[in-house]
């Protein structure tokens, strides 16, 4: 935990991302090419789903990183409006339009896995449906971050609708146990453990693990830019 | 019916918006330190 607190520096965060990116960008890049051999080639069809289970190693570990993505928006929604943690709003301006594409990403992917399996593309069932509004929640907080001659401000602004809106994941989690859904229930994050073959389940968790590799990357990525862009702005008001 | 466009068309969605999106964050890097350098304010 101590070296998280000294991470919060923005000054240091900047040089910590500096030295950790080219690495973790070769692991990403490997871990991404292994999944994407294991999705695309090694993995047989499913029974049912047939060759169509391809799309899932795209479409579930998108869901996944959408949510997480927006969880970490409402802790760093908490940071700044809690603690003023001067990183917490850079951070969340970097990862917000991360998780939106992700979330966009697992909604196109899932609807073009509809249309084979289920013969449409799109139905207002829950799941889909609380999916969507994370999707407009993340776009809610782009524009809101945005909105203001005074950065301080729209950062604060994202960062409530980022804590009034994290009430929307256990609505997505829980969608398809609370009401009769056309999507499937859970079937690796359950009790009991997952209930997919291992042929399938490896490429899938490989692939979690890759886009998940991604999602840092991008996010460090951006927060860089950002602070690079907080201390540009500052020298263009200074001069 | 044939699922392989579907696929196919998956995994474009997600080339062109993650791919698109990482693109879009170097170029933008690449442009606010290059504003940084033209002010001399580029150290590591």
């Amino acid at each position: 935990m101590a070296s998280l607190h000294v991470l919060a520096n923005p000054a240091r965060f900047r040089r910590f991302c500096q030295r950790a990116l080219p690495a973790l960008s070769a692991l990403t890049a490997v871990v991404l090419l292994a999944g994407l051999w294991l999705a695309l080639v090694q993995s047989p069809p499913d029974y049912q789903q047939g060759e169509t289970v391809r799309i899932m190693f795209l479409h579930v570990p998108s869901a996944w990183l959408a949510m997480a993505g927006y969880a970490l928006l409402a802790v760093l929604g908490a940071s700044l409006l809690v603690w003023r943690h001067p990183l917490a709003a850079l951070m969340a301006r970097a990862a917000a339009p991360v998780g939106a594409v992700f979330a966009a990403v697992c909604l196109l992917t899932g609807s073009l896995w509809g249309r084979p399996m289920w013969g449409t593309y799109w139905v207002w069932d829950a799941r889909l449906t609380s999916m969507l509004l994370l999707f407009f929640l993340y776009l809610g907080h782009i524009a809101l971050s945005r909105a203001y001659d005074d950065a301080e401000r729209g950062d604060r602004a994202a960062a409530i609708l980022a804590l009034v809106g994290v009430i929307n994941l256990p609505v997505i989690k829980f969608s398809v146990d609370w009401w009769n859904t056309l999507h499937q229930p859970a079937s690796v994050m359950k009790l009991g453990g997952p209930s997919i073959h291992p042929a399938i389940l490896t490429p899938l968790l490989v692939m979690a693990v890759a886009l998940l590799l991604l999602f840092v990357v991008l996010v460090m990525l951006r927060t860089e830019t950002e602070i690079d862009r907080r201390r540009l702005e500052a020298a263009e008001r200074a001069s | 019916m044939n699922h392989t466009p579907f696929i196919l068309a998956a995994y474009v969605v997600a080339l062109i918006g993650i791919g698109g999106l990482l693109v879009a964050s170097l170029v933008a890097r690449a442009r606010v330190k290059r504003a940084l350098g033209m002010r001399g304010l580029d150290r590591r």
